[in-house]
């Protein structure tokens, strides 16, 4: 073994020499990752032309702004805003209330092999993809056969059948509960996990002192946690424009609440690709997204830093 | 430690309300399940929950008699295990790399591949640089963009960072060399955390649609979740034509309809992944959140 002092010393190119065969190796890691995830960055100069797909990039007529400038003035880009957000808080907000309360509960059966199914069938919309869930929820919906509208009829809860998918204002709720259906099982594995880290001793001696089932799920399994939820929480906020593209472009396909179901994704879909000399415009919105994914998970992963929870990055 | 009667009503409570939610993530996929097996006319009366009325295997015999939907079936199980080996075996290859504490290069292209998980180019770049690298309705649009996932190599290498490093160590003083380390002593050991990302890569190629729609909408390259995106969204447009395999053996034999057909579409589309995760459901690993750091 070679000390530090000689390593530094025989330099840069010695250490590498030494690991060839690792830096062979990765070389075509570096190069997967510049072309697939770095190149498309050059892209993002279409944002800043008037972008002709017949052009050369020296004949390119560059425009600075306006694309940015045409997109903030667009009425259409505050309703896909309005859309994407209200989507995203109702997911976020659905979403961690409903996994943490499920591991939360799951915790506190005692039956192991209950557990067990249960956690089993509860992982399993998970796999489903968008498809067949939007499939299934268009079904369970729907005006003529659908079930919730026979079930509600049936109990005498409404006398008219409820056009779901038709009503712009079950929209948002119809996307959220679908998500929390698909992914609270899946979500609560990792609140689980941190559950199990949480020292026994604790339990007993809450119960010495008076404390019931649901004081201690309140008082010592919740505190516990508390870092993976506010781990989760950071990391999700970066992804609060990323409301879902699938879901709101296959249930929004009958075209009855394209007001309130189409989101930033969509947005970038239809103005790039759909609008003849569209793919500037988009990429400038695709970009505006990214740019404030990037700014504001920067920002929470401060807050937490500050705040003494462990940071992300 | 006795459990006082308030408990034994709180338990019952809990085990109900689970066993509720229990039913309510397994109806639809059952009710789906009952369709795919009815009779399609019959389906139509409605009032179909927890068995078949009209026992019949004439759904599932229709998906499998149209070529596009035996071809779209193909092209997703290619995908699906090309995917599937290769991205476990180049994201297990640059975990291990990332892995060994004194590679020199190994916090830049740490930090390389972390970046590309938060920031991307957005669709049409994405576009135009598959136009270019001749990708488009090419079946190869389905393998290379996928062949190494940035989150899946944290978690693999999260993993190989909790064995002995004296195993490395030792292997390297015998000699061996890094691939073959890789090959003999870290892919044996590692096979819990790459059954975990297989599953991932493989549900993940499965259940995608949204590449063939953008970058390869050509017929012969649909998948399985394509088709099945079509017939959804035609079956939500009324006024849009339906597939013309569907429209020809509809009227050809009116005894399959949309959501008939679908249902039994599901199934196929399902049932593989139904069958596969139990088995692998005991790998499961949670992903350690801390290993995105640095």
């Amino acid at each position: 073994m070679k000390s530090e002092g000689v390593i530094r010393k025989k330099g840069l190119l010695y250490r590498i020499s030494t690991q060839k065969e690792l830096t062979l190796l990765s070389l075509p890691f570096f190069i997967y990752f510049t072309i697939f995830n770095y190149a498309p960055l050059w892209g993002l100069t279409m944002a800043f032309q008037n972008y002709r797909p017949n052009r050369s990039f020296s004949e390119q007529e560059w425009v600075g702004f306006r694309h940015f400038e045409k997109l903030f003035t667009d009425p259409d880009f505050y309703r896909v805003m309005r859309n994407t957000l209200s989507m995203s808080i109702i997911n976020l907000v659905f979403g961690f209330v409903s996994a943490i309360a499920f591991a939360l509960f799951l915790n506190e059966l005692r039956g192991k092999a209950f557990k067990r199914i249960t956690q089993t069938v509860s992982y399993m919309p998970h796999f489903l993809s968008m498809i067949i869930v939007c499939g299934l929820v268009s079904n369970f919906l729907a005006m003529d056969g659908g079930i919730v509208n026979e079930l509600l009829l049936r109990t005498g809860l409404i006398k008219d059948k409820i056009h779901f998918m038709g009503e712009p204002g079950y929209f948002w709720w119809i996307v959220g509960f679908t998500n929390v259906w698909k992914s609270m099982g899946w979500n609560s594995i990792i609140y689980l996990a941190a559950v199990t880290s949480i020292d026994p001793a604790l339990y007993e001696a809450a119960a010495m002192d008076g404390c019931g089932r649901f004081g201690r799920m309140w008082n010592i399994t919740l505190p516990g946690i508390k870092s993976t939820i506010v781990i989760l929480l950071i990391m999700n906020a970066g992804w609060i424009l990323n409301a879902g593209f699938e879901m709101q472009y296959i249930l929004g396909s009958n075209g009855l609440v394209l007001d309130v179901s189409e989101t930033i994704d969509i947005f970038v879909l239809k103005r790039g690709f759909g609008r003849s000399n569209g793919y500037a415009f988009g990429t400038a919105a695709g970009m505006f997204k990214t740019v404030v994914s990037v700014v504001i998970l920067t920002l929470f992963n401060k807050i937490a830093g500050m705040v003494g929870e462990e940071k992300l990055i | 430690m006795r459990r006082s009667l308030g408990d034994k009503i709180v338990d019952a409570i809990i085990v109900f309300g689970m066993c509720l939610i229990i039913i309510i993530m397994l109806f639809p996929i059952w009710n789906t399940l009952v369709v795919s097996f009815n009779e399609a006319r019959d389906s139509l009366k409605g009032s179909l929950y927890l068995w078949p009325r009209e026992w019949t295997l004439f759904n599932y015999q229709s998906v499998f008699k149209t070529d596009k939907v035996v071809n779209a079936f193909l092209i997703s199980v290619y995908r699906t295990v090309i995917t599937l080996v290769v991205n476990v075996f180049l994201s297990s290859l640059l975990a291990y790399i990332l892995s060994r504490k004194e590679f020199i290069f190994r916090k830049f292209l740490t930090t390389f591949m972390v970046i590309t998980m938060y920031i991307n180019a957005g669709l049409i770049p994405q576009y135009f640089l598959y136009r270019d690298l001749v990708l488009i309705n090419r079946f190869w649009v389905y393998i290379l963009p996928s062949m190494v996932g940035a989150f899946n190599v944290i978690v693999i290498r999260t993993y190989i960072n909790t064995l002995p490093a004296s195993l490395v160590e030792s292997a390297k003083i015998d000699g061996a060399s890094e691939m073959k380390i890789f090959l003999r002593i870290i892919i044996p050991l590692c096979l819990p955390v790459m059954a975990t990302v297989a599953l991932w890569a493989a549900v993940g190629a499965w259940n995608d649609w949204f590449t063939s729609f953008i970058f390869a909408p050509k017929q012969d390259l649909s998948t399985l979740q394509y088709e099945m995106m079509k017939i959804l969204s035609a079956s939500m447009q009324s006024g849009v034509r339906q597939p013309d395999y569907l429209a020809s053996s509809m009227q050809a034999r009116s005894m399959v309809t949309p959501n008939s057909l679908r249902a039994a579409m599901t199934m196929v589309a399902t049932v593989p992944i139904l069958i596969v995760y139990p088995f692998l459901q005991k790998y499961f690993i949670t992903v350690n959140i801390g290993g995105v750091k640095g």
